[in-house]
C-alpha cells in the first residue's frame, strides 16, 4: 500500500475575537520581562492522512472537512498545507 | 405532552434536568443521541456535560449525532428547544443559535453561584419571568465565554434575543459581575423565533430551596409552559 497523503490543517482564532489563551500568555511573557510582546495567538495543528493518490481531490476533501467539522467558521479561520 | 432530554456520551446533567422538569409536572424521557425519531415529543432539552468528551471543540462532534437532525427539525417547526451549558455549546455549533462559547476570560473553571438579570421575556426560557428580575443560579463551565461578531450582537440586542445577562446581586450589569468575559455579559440567548434558547448557567440545579436557590424554576416552568402550548 502506498504512503498516505498528508495534510496539515492549521486552525486559528479569527482576528478581533476574544482569545483568552493568547491574552493571558501575552501578559505572562510581559511579566517575565519580554515587554516587547505585542500579542500571542494560539491555534491548533491537525494532521490528516488520506488514502489514495489524487492529491488535488484529497486537498479539496480536507477543505470540506475543515468547513464541516475541523474548524468553526464563526470563530476560526483555517489553512491547509500538503506535507 | 412529553419533553425529551437528549443524552450524548459524556452528558452528565440529564438526570438533574429530568428531575427538575418532573418537579414542575412535566413528563420527561431521556433519549439516546443515536435516536432518529422525536416525533412523540413537544420539546427537547440538550443538557450539560462533556458530550463526546468535548474533543476538537465543545459541541463540535455532538452536532453530528443522529438526534440532532430531529432537534433541527423541532427548532424549524417552532417547538421549544433548550440547550443548557454544554447543550448551549452544541446548539451554537449546530448553527441553531448564533455565536460560540470559548474559554473563560481568566482561563479558570468556574463553579459558583452567579446572578443574572432577565433582559427579555420574548422566548421559551423567560416567558413567565419579568424583565429586570434578578435570579441566582449556578454556573459550572470552562468554555462559558460567549463570543459573536459585533453585527450579530447588535442584532441579538435589537431583537430582544438577549434573555439573561450576568449582573451583581442588585441587578447591575457591570464588568465586575461578568464571571467569564462573555460579550455584553450575555448568559442566555434565543434564536429568531424565540423557541430555541441557550443558557450557560444551570437552572436545573437551582430548582429547590434545598439546593441553595429555587430561582431556576421560573426559567424551567417557562419552558414547560412553552412546551404545553406547542403541544396543543
Amino acid at each position: 500500500m502506498s504512503e498516505p497523503l498528508r495534510f496539515r490543517v492549521r486552525v486559528m482564532r479569527k482576528a478581533g475575537l476574544a482569545d483568552p489563551e493568547g491574552a493571558t500568555t501575552t501578559k505572562a511573557l510581559r511579566d517575565l520581562g519580554y515587554t516587547e510582546v505585542a500579542a500571542v495567538h494560539f491555534g491548533r495543528d491537525i494532521v490528516v492522512e488520506l488514502q489514495g493518490d489524487d492529491a488535488a481531490s484529497a486537498e479539496a476533501r480536507v477543505h470540506e472537512m475543515c468547513e464541516r467539522l475541523l474548524a468553526n467558521p464563526v470563530i476560526e479561520d483555517f489553512t491547509v498545507e500538503r506535507l | 405532552m412529553k419533553i425529551a432530554v437528549a443524552v450524548f456520551p459524556g452528558s452528565n446533567c440529564e438526570h438533574d434536568v429530568e428531575y427538575a422538569l418532573g418537579l414542575l409536572g412535566a413528563d420527561v424521557e431521556l433519549m439516546w443521541h443515536q435516536e432518529h425519531d422525536l416525533s412523540g415529543f413537544s420539546a427537547v432539552v440538550l443538557p450539560g456535560g462533556f458530550a463526546h468528551g468535548d474533543y476538537l471543540r465543545t459541541g463540535a462532534i455532538a452536532r453530528f449525532s443522529p438526534i440532532m437532525d430531529e432537534v433541527a427539525r423541532m427548532a424549524k417547526e417552532g417547538l421549544p428547544v433548550l440547550g443548557i451549558c454544554n447543550g448551549f455549546q452544541i446548539l451554537c455549533e449546530a448553527d441553531l443559535l448564533p455565536g460560540a462559547l470559548v474559554a473563560n476570560r481568566d482561563l479558570n473553571f468556574i463553579c459558583s453561584m452567579v446572578h443574572v438579570r432577565v433582559e427579555s421575556t420574548a422566548a421559551a426560557l423567560t416567558r413567565d419571568a419579568e424583565v429586570g428580575q434578578v435570579l441566582r443560579i449556578p454556573l459550572n463551565s470552562y468554555e462559558g465565554n460567549f463570543v459573536a461578531d459585533g453585527a450579530t450582537l447588535d442584532e441579538l440586542e435589537a431583537a430582544g434575543r438577549i434573555l439573561l445577562r450576568y449582573c451583581d446581586e442588585d441587578g447591575n450589569v457591570t464588568d465586575e459581575a461578568n464571571p467569564n468575559g462573555s460579550a455584553r455579559n450575555i448568559a442566555a440567548i434565543a434564536g429568531p423565533g424565540g423557541n430555541v434558547v441557550g443558557i450557560m448557567p444551570h437552572p436545573e440545579r437551582a430548582a429547590e430551596d434545598l439546593l441553595g436557590s429555587s430561582d431556576g424554576r421560573i426559567l424551567l416552568s417557562s419552558f414547560v409552559h412553552a412546551a404545553e402550548e406547542a403541544s396543543r
